[in-house]
């Protein structure tokens, strides 16, 4: 069969198609002709791997919060798996969706330009029905998917070369596109549609409106475990933290970027706390910021990402602590966006080439005095 | 007769409208093709407007072009393009008020237009008036063509109507939901910027190396 596929051969337009079937199921046979390198096998497909092993635990319980949540509004109470499967029938179809639209943009993307498919999409289709709400229409993942793939991707060049987050932009496309959508919610509240405001957000527009509501009925542990409405994958911190330790066990995530989201977020929201302005959402525990919204699953998966955050090792400090500085920034200071993780990312994203580019000319000032005192000694 | 349709003044006219169009290559008048895109009426007016303003400033400026001081042209060239503006709006909001308000100071940005100044200096100070006159109605078609094509989708797709007339409205039923990102000026970057990819795939002489 391969032959066919191979220059010359009777479907030499499909080879690069043929190409991502065989390397996904076999290992490539292609072996290094010159001397012996050692290393690490680590490559893309691998990388990606990860991530989706990462994305696991949030994902199982994001399944079952879905149904669980459908049934609470409701009044019902529900066995484990009947929440499962309700969660399964909102969830496997964006995400078969998302994938669907994306691989075949990738697919064709590759033919045209005669490159391999990349697996980068991977993971970008199965984080982007996690980041979305349960109701968002299947027609809006698809064109938000078409159009983070094709803008955000392909543009500049494929996987790798992206500026931005894809997932993340595809929810930004939404969040901008169809507002209504993105933030009325009718799934999960059924007849209470009046208390909430934003998909990602509901315990965090609760807290905009009214903070002792919303402490009392989402306390740190109940947030923290994910037994709130939320964006499909992003209520459980727990399942988050799982899948993030295991991206910084196997070295895919960068824990400086991980950690300084949080210390950012949490600092950000503590002096909100002390000096903020009168606002309900400014005197959210500091803690609570951390645990609501989308702010942990922002921190563990998006902006981590290696394409779009620093490169450089004191950059990904700057990276991170701005990333959780202008999320709380956006959640406290601007009442039309309750959710400011995801504008957070994707700004700090325009300007991490910026970031870097100082970290190193910072770096060669510095080495250059010292070259100059040292010279000037002798 | 075959004079005023020769080859020169031909490409004059033709050249902008596709291989050489003032927004899509020369990447001039970005800014209002962003502005009053929104809705397809304003855009067709402020085409219609700067298309009137550069034939005819192209057309002064070429008349008097042996007599204007070189060190003093530009300023020639805004005041000669300020009464036409003047003029024109005027016009619409004599004739076309509720148009005029929604282009609002568009219309007097006209006179800042690159599209203008730039033809007034690389054509009409060195040609005829006849040429000159061409060349000015083919950028001015050349950028109401973009113009209305990313109004046409901008309008289609953010507001399902066209020209204020109700399209999509019958898709609503079935879930459909207008793109409120289409009405944001970020969306007609991204419009115009696929127009630009459409036809740099096209034609190959535009591609870069």
């Amino acid at each position: 069969m391969k032959p066919n596929f191979e220059k010359g051969g009777k479907y030499q337009k499909f080879q690069a198609t043929f190409e991502a079937f065989e390397s996904f199921l076999f290992a490539p046979a292609t072996t290094n002709q010159s001397g012996v390198h050692i290393r690490d096998g680590v490559d893309l497909k691998r990388v990606i791997s990860m991530v989706i092993i990462a994305l696991i635990p949030a994902m199982l319980f994001g399944i079952w919060n879905t149904g669980y949540q459908h049934y609470q509004a409701l009044g019902l109470e529900q066995s484990f798996f009947c929440n499962f499967i309700y969660g399964l029938k909102i969830f496997v179809p964006m995400a078969i969706v998302s994938y669907v639209v994306g691989l075949t943009i990738e697919f064709a993307t590759a033919q045209i330009r005669g490159e391999q498919v990349n697996e980068g999409f991977l993971a970008t289709g199965l984080l982007i029905p996690l980041i979305m709400p349960a109701d968002v229409p299947l027609w809006m993942v698809a064109i938000a998917t078409a159009f983070s793939v094709i803008f955000v991707k392909e543009v500049f060049g494929g996987t790798g070369m992206n500026i931005w987050n894809p997932a993340l932009v595809a929810r930004a496309f939404l969040f901008f596109a169809y507002p209504s959508k993105m933030s009325g919610d009718s799934v999960w509240y059924g007849v209470d549609q009046a208390v909430d405001g934003f998909t990602g957000a509901t315990a965090l527009s609760l807290a905009g409106s009214n903070i002792d509501v919303a402490t009392a009925k989402y306390d740190f542990m109940t947030a923290f475990m994910g037994y709130m409405p939320g964006s499909i994958g992003e209520t459980s911190a727990l399942c988050i933290l799982i899948g993030g330790l295991f991206l910084l066990l196997t070295g895919v995530a960068s824990w400086k970027v991980m950690c300084s989201v949080f210390v950012g977020g949490a600092l950000t929201a503590f002096l909100f706390n002390q000096f903020g302005p009168d606002t309900n959402i400014a005197h959210l525990p500091w803690y609570l910021h951390l645990v609501y919204g989308g702010f942990c699953f922002g921190a563990v998966f998006m902006a981590t990402d290696p394409v779009t955050s620093c490169r450089t090792e004191t950059g990904k400090y700057i990276f991170g602590l701005l990333v959780g500085f202008v999320a709380i920034v956006v959640r406290v200071l601007n009442p039309g966006y309750p959710e400011g993780m995801m504008l957070a990312i994707l700004f700090m994203n325009t300007v991490a080439p910026l970031i870097d580019y100082f970290v190193v000319d910072s770096n060669i000032s510095r080495r250059k005095k010292r070259a100059l005192k040292v010279a000037k000694k002798d | 007769m075959s004079e005023l349709f020769s080859k020169n003044n031909k490409d004059a006219f033709l050249l902008p409208l596709g291989k050489n169009n003032p927004v899509t290559v020369q990447v001039l008048g970005i800014c209002s093709a962003l502005a009053v895109t929104a809705q397809l009426k304003p855009a067709l007016v402020m085409g219609l407007a700067v298309t009137v303003i550069v034939a005819f400033a192209n057309v002064i400026i070429s008349l008097i072009r042996n007599t204007i001081p070189m060190r003093i042209r530009i300023i020639v060239q805004l005041v000669v393009v300020a009464a036409l503006v003047t003029i024109v709006n005027q016009i619409l909001k004599a004739f076309a008020y509720d148009v005029s308000k929604e282009l609002s100071v568009y219309v007097g940005l006209i006179i800042t237009n690159c599209i203008l100044m730039g033809r007034l200096e690389a054509f009409a100070m060195m040609n005829k008036p006849w040429p000159s006159f061409l060349d000015g109605l083919g950028n001015g078609l050349g950028y109401a063509k973009i113009l209305v094509i990313v109004a046409f989708f901008r309008e289609l797709l953010g507001s399902g109507t066209l020209l204020g007339y109700d399209v999509l409205g019958w898709a609503q039923q079935f879930g459909y939901q207008n793109n409120g990102l289409m009405l944001m000026p970020a969306m007609a970057l991204i419009v115009v910027a696929c127009i630009i990819w459409w036809q740099r795939a096209h034609d190959k002489e535009l591609q870069e190396k």
